[in-house]
């Protein structure tokens, strides 16, 4: 049988609220608990991120949204696993004319897990031509190119030629017959541009010939000039796109309130 | 035409502009000046190091000349004038095996080559064809049977006197300048040719067409080895 609520008590009996003075003690459990708020809280109060923050995370996107925007994402995380295996790789690696394959070796045969994130370095490189190229396929069928959003073209596309440039500049550096006789292909071809061609190359070799600094040369382009200039730029990219905000897919059509077609008003 | 203005232009004298503290004849405010001060230093310091490491990034590159170096390759009977023989020499000193290519090297012949030039550099009793094709600078070989110097990449030949007989290059191999000394032979430094074996002292990169406009479009370069004759 159901039991019915009993009836309150008489206020005279019920017990008092808690004077302020008398407030209940924080046990230490439950300030543990609140750590991480107060944390968060300290750095938000010096430095309003969560404004910024909330920019950037909650923002409005147009319907069809689908699986071919995130194509972007990918090719920068394609980027971050370049940046984290290349710096390790750096760790092991001698850029000199004489101990560069044989550093390569060692990192590929005989360091622990060497194989696996020089593999990562490798062809992770080439998945971010391919996932560049299918961002930018996106982007263009898509017409996410168009007004307003032309200067973010013009950054993916120098974006695009950056990562060519350390495709080119990486791939001396295991300093094998294939990486050495391709080096001096792309310099020639970097050379055979008229007037200013031949002192590019000079410029990319260190002089007429391939020669002592070569190497380094292109060790400290591909480590060190380049990937700055990319996350740089991968920055500005990002900026104008949470600026900007994304495209609907162009087969998603304005809705128009039906209550405001002109041939029922 | 644009409208009148409401307001006379203001005079561009500070004096005139009723500034506290300002000189007859004063023109400059010294907001804008000490704004213009702090800019340009901003400046002067920024290029202070970004000139110099710019130079030395590109500066030793395009000028640093390296010596002319001769290397013996044998004695002078080696080298018979009617087929190569190939000898390895060192041309960038210090880097091992890299520095070093295959150069062939043969007596000259009137026959083949038609009568010498009297002035070349060295002498030139010797011809010392470089093994860097004339196409993207992948290695050639000499193919003893057909006489035909070819390259593995994309299919360049050149004929017994390194002159183009097919594929994409763009002038006769590259030859370096031979001299006697002591019944020794020695290989100088490397030079390039156009197709009338016109001399170009200061040797181009491969695919640097050096007939007609070329020679223009592909000026000498400040990094290449120079004889003081």
């Amino acid at each position: 049988m159901p039991k019915l609520p009993l009836p309150p008590l008489p206020s005279a009996l019920q017990p008092r609220p808690k004077r302020p003075s008398e407030a209940e003690k924080v046990k230490p459990a439950d300030q543990a608990k609140e750590a991480g708020i107060h944390a968060v809280d300290w750095i938000d109060e010096r430095t309003s991120l969560s404004g910024a923050l909330r920019w950037v995370m909650f923002r409005k996107v147009p319907k069809g949204t689908n699986w071919f925007y995130t194509l972007g994402s990918a090719t920068m995380f394609a980027f971050l696993s370049q940046a984290v295996t290349g710096v390790f790789l750096a760790m092991y690696y001698t850029p000199s004319v004489t101990d560069a394959y044989e550093s390569t070796r060692r990192i590929t045969n005989e360091i622990f897990l060497g194989e696996f994130v020089r593999g990562m370095h490798k062809w992770g490189s080439t998945m971010m031509v391919i996932l560049i190229f299918l961002h930018m396929g996106r982007v263009f069928f898509f017409g996410a190119y168009k007004y307003p959003r032309e200067l973010n073209w013009i950054i993916g596309f120098v974006l695009l030629v950056l990562t060519f440039v350390m495709s080119l500049t990486g791939y001396l550096l295991p300093f094998d017959q294939r990486s050495y006789w391709a080096t001096i292909v792309a310099a020639n071809i970097t050379a055979s541009g008229p007037i200013v061609g031949p002192f590019l190359g000079d410029f990319l070799r260190g002089g007429a010939e391939f020669g002592a600094t070569t190497l380094s040369r292109f060790y400290s382009i591909h480590m060190l000039l380049v990937p700055g200039l990319i996350a740089a730029l991968i920055g500005a990219h990002i900026y104008l796109v949470t600026r900007l905000g994304t495209t609907a897919p162009p087969w998603m059509k304005a809705e128009v309130d039906e209550r405001l077609r002109e041939d029922e008003v | 035409m644009p409208p009148a203005r409401r307001t006379p232009p203001q005079s561009k004298y500070t004096a005139d502009r009723l500034i506290p503290g300002s000189f007859e004849g004063e023109t400059v405010t010294r907001r804008r000046m000490m704004s213009l001060a702090v800019h340009g230093g901003g400046a002067i310091a920024v290029m202070g190091f970004t000139l110099p490491s710019l130079g030395f990034a590109i500066g030793s590159a395009l000028f640093d000349r390296p010596p002319v170096v001769w290397r013996p390759v044998g004695v002078t009977s080696d080298f018979p004038n009617d087929t190569y023989v190939p000898k390895v020499i060192t041309e960038t000193q210090g880097i091992g095996e890299v520095g070093k290519t295959t150069v062939y090297i043969r007596a000259y012949n009137e026959e083949i080559d038609g009568p010498q030039q009297t002035d070349i550099p060295g002498g030139g009793e010797f011809v010392a064809l470089s093994t860097r094709c004339m196409h993207l600078g992948c290695p050639v070989r000499f193919v003893e049977a057909s006489e035909r110097f070819i390259c593995p990449c994309h299919g360049g030949v050149y004929d017994f006197t390194g002159k183009v007989s097919g594929g994409p290059p763009v002038r006769p191999l590259d030859r370096f300048f031979t001299r006697v000394e002591g019944g020794q032979v020695e290989v100088g430094p490397r030079y390039s040719v156009n197709s009338e074996f016109e001399i170009f002292e200061s040797y181009r990169d491969p695919a640097q067409d050096l007939d007609g406009i070329g020679q223009y479009l592909y000026p000498p370069r400040f990094s290449t080895p120079k004889l003081d004759n």
